[in-house]
């Protein structure tokens, strides 16, 4: 016969157990790795006007590594992410590497353009809308980013600050470094990446 | 629980909004006609966000904003309560929000002329939440006080 004290330690035992394994397998930035190549999608295409005026297509991209920021100026935890953007825009541009933002600001350049030129972005921005942001699951949450590999399909997808700077540069140089294979001949049209690329 | 909810919760008395933000239960007010009242308003956060106080120290962020539209019922005010001043790694300064369950207080004349009887004033609550990784799109939602004019 078991007695109370025993029980209620023993749930205590189970509880810290369960609550262990569930920490256990959630991302860090240390284990945080790319998807494996046959389980990415395409990412949708889509055509916007960058800060200069001029329309930028993702699909042009096609070749490099393309680092999809979709952020806004009001966004606190984007600030935290756009420095080490920056950085990576300078470190890995020569080895065939792009940094895109898509800002979801709804007061469009008359918000934007101050933000980039106050904080330096050196990297291009369009400004995005609601089409846009469908075809990539509605972005209910912001910053989401996407790492695209070269022959333009999502090998990653952070929705929110859940990975450092660490992580991110991790994820990069592994892209980077992917033998270089013949990409597809268009990019995808449907919020594929969706499909557990997560 | 629904059935519970109808009866505890007269039509237009229930919370209002979906979001990370909703309204909780306002009740009526009595005012006469040529004076005025103030009405307080529950709001509430889902546990682990926030959002922009009415007078965030930095410009890019999205105050909380309390608007109401105009009739024979007009706006004399808004009160928000004192915000926290909550530190951020996104902020070098602390940020100033509101979070968890807080009262804003609306004031509002009753025009000499308004009819006797039920009303309703309509009001927009614009909001923009976030937690500490992530931020959710400014959004709006409506806000309904119920009023007896006498």
């Amino acid at each position: 016969m078991i007695n109370l004290r025993t029980r209620i330690a023993m749930a205590g035992i189970l509880a810290v157990s369960a609550l262990t394994t569930a920490c256990s397998s959630l991302p860090t930035s240390a284990s945080a790795a790319v998807k494996s190549e046959k389980d990415r999608n395409l990412a949708p295409d889509f055509t916007l006007k960058d800060s200069n005026g001029v329309s930028a297509k993702l699909s042009d991209y096609k070749g490099k590594v393309v680092l999809l920021d979709f952020w806004a100026t009001w966004c606190g935890p984007c600030k935290v992410e756009i420095p080490w953007f920056i950085e990576f825009e300078q470190t890995y541009k020569d080895q065939g590497f792009a940094v895109l933002g898509v800002s979801m600001d709804e007061e469009g350049w008359a918000a934007v353009k101050p933000y980039i030129q106050e904080r330096k972005l050196n990297y291009r921005v369009m400004l995005g809308n609601d089409q846009v942001g469908q075809l990539y699951g509605g972005l209910d949450s912001l910053p989401t980013t996407l790492l695209i590999d070269r022959a333009g399909k999502i090998a990653k997808v952070h929705i929110g600050l859940e990975t450092g700077k660490d992580g991110f540069q991790n994820e990069i140089k592994n892209l980077l470094d992917a033998p270089r294979r013949s990409v597809g001949s268009s990019l995808g049209s449907m919020p594929a990446w969706l499909a557990g690329t997560r | 629980m629904w059935v519970l909810l109808s009866v505890l919760c007269p039509l237009g008395l229930q919370g209002q909004g979906s979001g990370a933000l909703t309204v909780g239960q306002i009740d009526q007010s009595s005012a006469k006609r040529g004076s005025t009242f103030t009405q307080k308003i529950p709001l509430h956060l889902k546990a682990g966000f926030h959002v922009n106080s009415n007078t965030p120290a930095d410009d890019y962020l999205i105050p909380l904003r309390l608007t109401w539209a105009m009739g024979k019922v007009t706006s004399e005010g808004v009160v928000f309560p004192k915000p926290q001043l909550e530190n951020y790694a996104f902020s070098a300064k602390p940020v100033s929000v509101f979070s968890g369950t807080f009262t804003v207080e609306a004031k509002f004349r009753v025009a000499v002329d308004a009819p006797v009887g039920a009303a309703t004033v309509l009001g927009k609550l614009r909001y923009q939440a976030c937690n500490n990784k992530e931020c959710l799109p400014p959004k709006t939602i409506d806000v309904q006080v119920p009023l007896d004019i006498q």
